[in-house]
């Protein structure tokens, strides 16, 4: 009997180990490692409250690295570690990617929160980070050795408040994670700028908080009813924005909901099924319509590897970010992290699925227009572009 | 703060109360028996969630079919965990029984992330208890008026079965001493069994109604109302029935009046109800109505 429950502690244990790191192999399908093998570490959330999300980042790296298997005539591995939507996971994944796995630049995570927590370990270490949508700016502010290809929240906030205030809303509330930094930095950004556009210091008329995992907003949805607002922007993880979204309905909450790129994804339309329905946010790429020559190369490739899926757009973003590194490594002409970091400084130009990528001093790509896109019949479909200048 | 807000606010705490006093109530049965804090109560709960949408939105069961497969299955998964993990440790210290509960918890986490993967599925509204009804100026949900009733019969027969019949003779006798109930001819093994059939059974209909509530199945998704109740558990008095029905709408309704009064406080609600645990350990650890318990020499 002893033995059983020693069997179970051990199945937990290995249950526990396996889930954190998981090794894809090339395309090609060589498992070597060592001199002939360059390794990219990817970190994002796989389980968890944003493993949705996680898992739409890896599928685009993993198109990118089929697609791009090989720079400087070695093949690229991909190491995913799994960052559990958590912050204090998140460092946990950097540093075994760091001192294990010895990557040689590392992409992530969705989540600009595990982006910020691992800051501090890529810089100390000195491997580059390419984030794909972690879109506060305080991921790359001040780290050398931290760029991004996405877009940022005060540009994302003022395009949204844009929307709002063009839409002829007058009077919003706010709905934001607050323990999210993502969500907070969102919501600042669209009151200042709401307020801008309404010329009226009140025109935000309440902001109430929640947390992330909460699963009950009668309380806080109460208090937006009551201040009868013409639009609601609710910045959020996709899981409780459909929820926050479910509630209000059924609270008699009829009008619409903004948020931002993070609801992009098949599981918040159908978690959220017809409350979900109106709902409008600003995001990065529409696989209908892509822009460059690399989108239609890379939408053709997701379509045949994910034929029944509707693709996130942070997909596209994972694929950017493998890109970027891969032609650092190529202009560095070496897999030491210090010049591939030196060359991801001078990224120019460079063709991405999203667009063309050139990075400033702070690492942030230079892109000045998002895509709008509205919930219809219970899909995310495009309804704009919009440029605003910075 | 009218008094439309006040009562809209009142009626989303009982709502949830409700909710947690009727998990809370299975958590406490077990340990009422057993003094052993079934850590595991709540991922068995997450795995109910997951029978239920399997039944109803893949298999397309008729709803009083899945609600009785369900139930069923949950139970007999409470039983098999039992057998497996806490049997063959009945006379080991209670410590490492403690130790395989949190073994089995991580157990079925691990296990639900592998098989069903970490992504949320949607919670199906196959009893059509999802949509909303307004009371004057308070809108609830349909499931918020059930929610009190399913307690209610499910307390009733609780109370009846551990009072009245044979069984619950056996039940009481055992979380007495169960070493004394062995001696004196009690199964204690099948007793024991039953008892965590019940308490995952329980679990089984908090989850459904749960889910109508917040339509959304995920691996982790019963690790935080896993510790609420066995909050809520202990403010009314571990091992109590009618002491976690208490706890859970204490629980509910404060959770809900200090985000609804204290806005700025909302990202500490889980941290208060912590808070809230320490400070009834401190001051009256038998809970609001538990009674103290002799220590046995």
């Amino acid at each position: 009997m002893k033995k059983i429950a020693a069997l179970l502690l051990a199945l937990v244990m290995t249950a526990a180990a396996f889930s954190g790191c998981k090794k894809v192999e090339t395309a090609s399908g060589s498992g070597e490692t060592g001199g002939d093998t360059i390794k990219i570490g990817v970190f994002e959330p796989l389980t968890g409250a944003n493993a949705a999300g996680g898992e739409a980042e890896v599928e685009g790296i993993k198109i990118a690295n089929k697609l791009y298997p090989e720079v400087l005539g070695k093949k690229v591995e991909i190491v995913v570690a799994d960052n559990k939507s958590d912050k204090a996971q998140a460092t946990t994944a950097v540093a075994r990617l760091i001192e294990k796995d010895k990557v040689s630049a590392i992409i992530g995570s969705w989540g600009s929160s595990f982006s910020m927590a691992a800051g501090d370990l890529v810089k100390k270490n000195k491997v580059p980070a390419v984030g794909a949508s972690c879109t506060n700016p305080l991921v790359t502010k001040g780290n050398d050795y931290y760029f991004r290809v996405c877009y940022l929240d005060p540009f994302q906030g003022t395009v949204m408040a844009n929307y709002a205030f063009k839409s002829g809303a007058k009077k919003a509330a706010i709905i934001q994670e607050v323990s999210n930094d993502y969500a907070v930095g969102l919501a600042t950004y669209f009151k200042e700028a709401f307020v801008k556009l309404t010329g009226d210091p009140n025109s935000v008329v309440t902001t109430v908080n929640y947390n992330t995992n909460d699963q009950e907003f009668g309380a806080q949805l109460s208090t937006v009813k009551a201040a009868n607002p013409d639009v609601i922007f609710a910045p959020g993880n996709f899981t409780e924005s459909a929820l926050v979204m479910k509630q209000a309905r059924q609270l008699g909450i009829t009008v619409p909901f903004l948020g931002g790129d993070t609801w992009d994804i098949d599981e918040f339309t159908s978690v959220g099924g017809t409350d979900v329905e109106g709902a409008t946010i600003s995001t990065f790429f529409d696989d209908s319509a892509p822009v460059t020559e690399e989108g239609k190369k890379f939408v053709e490739a997701y379509k045949k590897e994910y034929p029944d899926k509707n693709m996130a757009a942070v997909s596209a973003l994972g694929y950017d970010a493998y890109l970027v590194i891969i032609k650092a490594i190529e202009a560095a002409n070496s897999s030491d992290s210090t010049a591939i970091r030196d060359a991801l400084a001078k990224t120019k130009d460079v063709e991405g699925a999203t667009g063309k990528l050139t990075f400033n001093a702070d690492g942030d790509p230079d892109k000045d227009s998002a895509i709008i896109k509205v919930v219809k019949n219970g899909k995310f479909t495009y309804k704009d572009t919009v440029t605003v200048a910075k | 703060m009218t008094l439309e807000l006040f009562l809209q606010n009142l009626a989303n705490g009982i709502a949830v109360g409700s909710l947690y006093a009727l998990i809370a109530v299975g958590y406490t049965m077990v340990y009422g028996i057993l003094r052993l804090i079934n850590f595991a109560h709540g991922d068995i709960f997450m795995m109910a969630a997951y029978f239920t949408f399997f039944g109803v939105a893949v298999f397309h069961l008729p709803w009083y079919f899945a609600c009785i497969f369900v139930v069923v299955l949950t139970a007999g998964l409470g039983m098999l965990i039992e057998r497996v993990a806490y049997r063959p440790l009945r006379d080991a210290p209670k410590d490492s029984v403690l130790v395989s509960a949190i073994g089995v918890s991580f157990l079925l986490e691990n296990l639900a992330t592998y098989i069903f993967s970490g992504k949320p599925k949607a919670f199906p509204d196959f009893l059509g208890l999802m949509s909303t009804i307004s009371l004057g100026t308070v809108s609830l949900q349909k499931v918020a008026l059930v929610v009190p009733l399913v307690l209610v019969v499910c307390m009733s027969i609780l109370l009846f079965v551990t009072n009245k019949t044979k069984l619950g003779m056996a039940m009481r006798a055992v979380s007495k001493d169960y070493e004394i109930a062995r001696v004196m001819g009690i199964n204690i093994n099948l007793v024991i069994a039953a008892t965590f059939g019940i308490g995952s059974g329980l679990a089984a209909v908090g989850v459904i109604l749960w889910g109508m509530k917040y339509p959304q199945v995920s691996p982790l998704m019963g690790v935080m109302p896993g510790l609420k109740c066995f909050i809520a558990a202990v403010i009314g008095g571990i091992g109590n029935i009618k002491g976690a029905v208490l706890g859970g709408f204490i629980l509910g309704l404060i959770e809900v009046m200090l985000v609804a009064f204290f806005q700025p406080l909302t990202g500490y609600r889980d941290a208060f109800a912590f808070i809230l645990l320490i400070l009834i350990l401190l001051v009256k650890p038998t809970g609001l109505i538990g009674e103290k318990t002799t220590e046995k020499v």
